[in-house]
């Protein structure tokens, strides 16, 4: 077992700098998730733990062995890809075993793992057909059951549930929790899909633009995003962004003023110390908004039910905002309302940096 | 009911209109190769004064072998058959061992001037053999390569190797990446990933390249005329003794060049059909 270190890494593609000077701890067993939009560089990070890529700079350590110069075969890795490599030339018993083959395990050891690693994916029924007879999800499995039978301390994953349709890959994405935590092995799972990543991931490092946004408990990024760019990327709907400035205790921006102090009573706020004048961003997320008085003033937009709830949408001034209420809320289209905060989960931010505020 | 018969009637006419033209064409492409085939295979294999006989019976009533025993008995002609297959044998190693690591790294690795490269193989093509041949004639006396097997298999593979060269990074670009990348991840260095993974997925396009090597080695006469004397190909054989020979003769001749090439491209049918895309 081992965990991975990165440190301070960096990789560059011509004139792109798709990783700029990273660094990420992950710990052993633990099922981290690169999470971010497509050309972010979780990809690259991903193959350069793998040592399918080299890095410009920088070491990364399995274990306590530098592999920042070793081949990819030398790394005690075991990967699951994108389009799942399933080698077309080869039986899924033949699939499986390759790996064990090319590092000379002795024939009777490759039969047992290779059925054991086919028990723990239900492809018993299938050992001797080959990839062309196996639909998609059984692809998937027989790429998981050929990097697990290679008993690697480290997994790696590159989005391997993206190609899989949507029923699918809900079971899929169980399946693969509950071999995490049969296994235990240390797992970095690439995925742009941001329920995926909370719903799988110990921790999530949001990426973007080639650099680690923030690294946390999916919840933890959820109620305290670091950033306008993780609170708008985590969540659905994202969370609710508001413009404004404040000036004299009160947070102003189009359509509306915030009281600062207190406003209704609200029980455990911070109080926000800034300078007057800036140029801040108020986060809220579309559970933590309520219907009610004396409030910000608001024009009901849309209203989309969703069962249990209803997603509003409102404007606020020109901005919209999303209200996830009850469904039986009295709402309707064009209707004027009055928009509640819970005050103790808004999140301030730079307006132009994006970056939060210490609170 | 009559009403959606008849709603249906002129799509069906449409239908086969469409079959019958695809049919059609098919039929006639097909004419357009074989008959000459056809009519060769009969002078070939009638008695050397009935090739002059006119109307031609267009059945095989008559066949018989004389006029191919003749062919195949007359001197230099099992010769000059060796000396072909050994020359496309050549041809297909050397065109193969220099064209395929050129294709697959054409199909790999982008590297700077691949462009280019690509571009240059091609533009070989541009010169034609005939402003070639005197000196290349000259240079393999010097070497003495002159009148030597080895020689035209040299010039036969300079002949083939773009197209190897092209044929194979189709070939080679068509098996994904991730293959190979997965097979390193699974304890294979880069050599061994392309023996185990790459190469076996990439032999039947390979193999159609060889194939495609060897008709063109084969069929190849202007190089062979220049470069040998005494050890004449095939068709340089044919070509020198075509003024001398007789009509049945060139026949025969004829129809034993042209037999390779169809049980090879009949075998490879499938394969060719794969590199084209199809199924």
């Amino acid at each position: 077992m081992a965990g991975i270190r990165i440190q301070t890494i960096v990789k560059s593609f011509g004139k792109t700098m798709a990783l700029k000077d990273i660094s990420l701890e992950v710990k052993d067993g633990e099922f981290l998730v690169l999470l971010g939009p497509s050309g972010c560089g979780k990809t690259t990070l991903l193959r350069c733990i793998a040592g399918l890529e080299t890095v410009d700079s920088g070491r990364i350590l399995i274990g306590d062995r530098d592999v920042t110069d070793l081949a990819p075969r030398h790394r005690n890795i075991a990967m699951v890809f994108q389009s799942y490599a399933v080698f077309p030339h080869m039986t899924v018993r033949s699939n499986i075993g390759f790996g064990l083959r090319m590092k000379r395990v002795p024939k009777p050891d490759i039969e047992r793992r290779v059925r054991e690693g086919a028990a723990l994916l239900s492809l018993e029924p299938f050992l001797d057909r080959y990839p062309a007879q196996l639909s998609g999800g059984q692809r998937q499995r027989v790429a998981v059951a050929r990097a697990l039978v290679m008993d690697a301390p480290v997994l790696l994953m590159d989005e391997p549930l993206s190609n899989l349709d949507a029923l699918l890959r809900l079971q899929a994405r169980a399946d693969l929790k509950r071999l995490h935590r049969e296994v235990k092995r240390t797992t970095v799972y690439v995925t742009h899909d941001q329920v995926e990543a909370m719903s799988m991931g110990d921790r999530i490092a949001v990426m973007r633009e080639g650099a680690i946004e923030q690294c946390e408990p999916p919840m933890q990024l959820y109620t305290n995003p670091a950033s306008q760019f993780v609170g708008g990327f985590i969540g659905s709907p994202p969370m609710n962004f508001l413009k404004g400035r404040t000036r004299g205790g009160v947070f102003e921006g189009d359509g509306f003023r915030l009281p600062l102090d207190g406003g209704e009573g609200a029980p455990g706020r911070a109080p926000l110390r800034v300078e007057d004048g800036r140029e801040l961003l108020l986060g809220i997320r579309a559970e933590q908004i309520r219907f009610g008085d004396g409030g910000i003033p608001a024009r009901v937009q849309v209203v989309e039910p969703l069962g249990p709830t209803a997603l509003v949408t409102v404007l606020v001034g020109a901005a919209p905002v999303k209200v996830e209420a009850p469904v039986t809320t009295p709402v309707r289209p064009d209707q004027s309302v009055s928009l509640a905060f819970d005050s103790a989960n808004i999140r301030w931010m730079d307006a132009s940096t994006g970056a939060a505020l210490a609170r | 009911m009559s009403a959606v018969a008849a709603a249906r009637s002129p799509r069906m006419n449409a239908r086969t209109w469409d079959r019958v033209l695809i049919y059609g064409s098919a039929i006639l492409l097909a004419l357009w190769v074989l008959v000459p085939f056809y009519l060769i295979f009969l002078s070939a294999f009638s008695r050397p004064n009935d090739v002059f006989t006119y109307p031609k019976p267009l059945l095989p009533t008559d066949l018989s072998t004389e006029t191919m025993q003749t062919f195949l008995g007359s001197t230099g002609v099992f010769a000059s058959v060796i000396n072909s297959v050994v020359v496309a044998v050549l041809t297909i190693v050397i065109s193969l061992a220099f064209g395929a690591p050129a294709g697959y790294a054409l199909a790999r690795f982008t590297f700077r001037g691949r462009q280019a490269v690509q571009l240059v193989v091609l533009a070989t093509k541009m010169f034609p053999v005939a402003i070639l041949s005197i000196p290349l004639a000259v240079a393999f006396l010097r070497l003495g390569l002159y009148d030597n097997v080895l020689g035209v298999a040299l010039v036969h593979s300079a002949m083939a190797l773009p197209f190897v060269v092209l044929v194979t990074a189709g070939v080679f670009a068509g098996v994904s990446n991730e293959l190979e990348e997965a097979a390193m991840t699974l304890g294979c260095s880069r050599l061994t990933a392309f023996l185990r993974v790459a190469l076996p997925l990439a032999l039947p396009g390979l193999a159609a390249a060889a194939i495609f090597t060897f008709v063109i080695s084969w069929n190849e006469v202007f190089a062979s005329s220049i470069l040998t004397l005494r050890q004449r190909t095939l068709p340089a054989l044919v070509l020198f003794a075509l003024q001398q020979s007789p009509l049945y003769f060139k026949f025969a001749g004829g129809f034993f060049m042209v037999m390779p090439a169809i049980v090879f491209i009949f075998f490879m049918r499938r394969y060719l059909l794969n590199l084209w895309g199809g199924r």
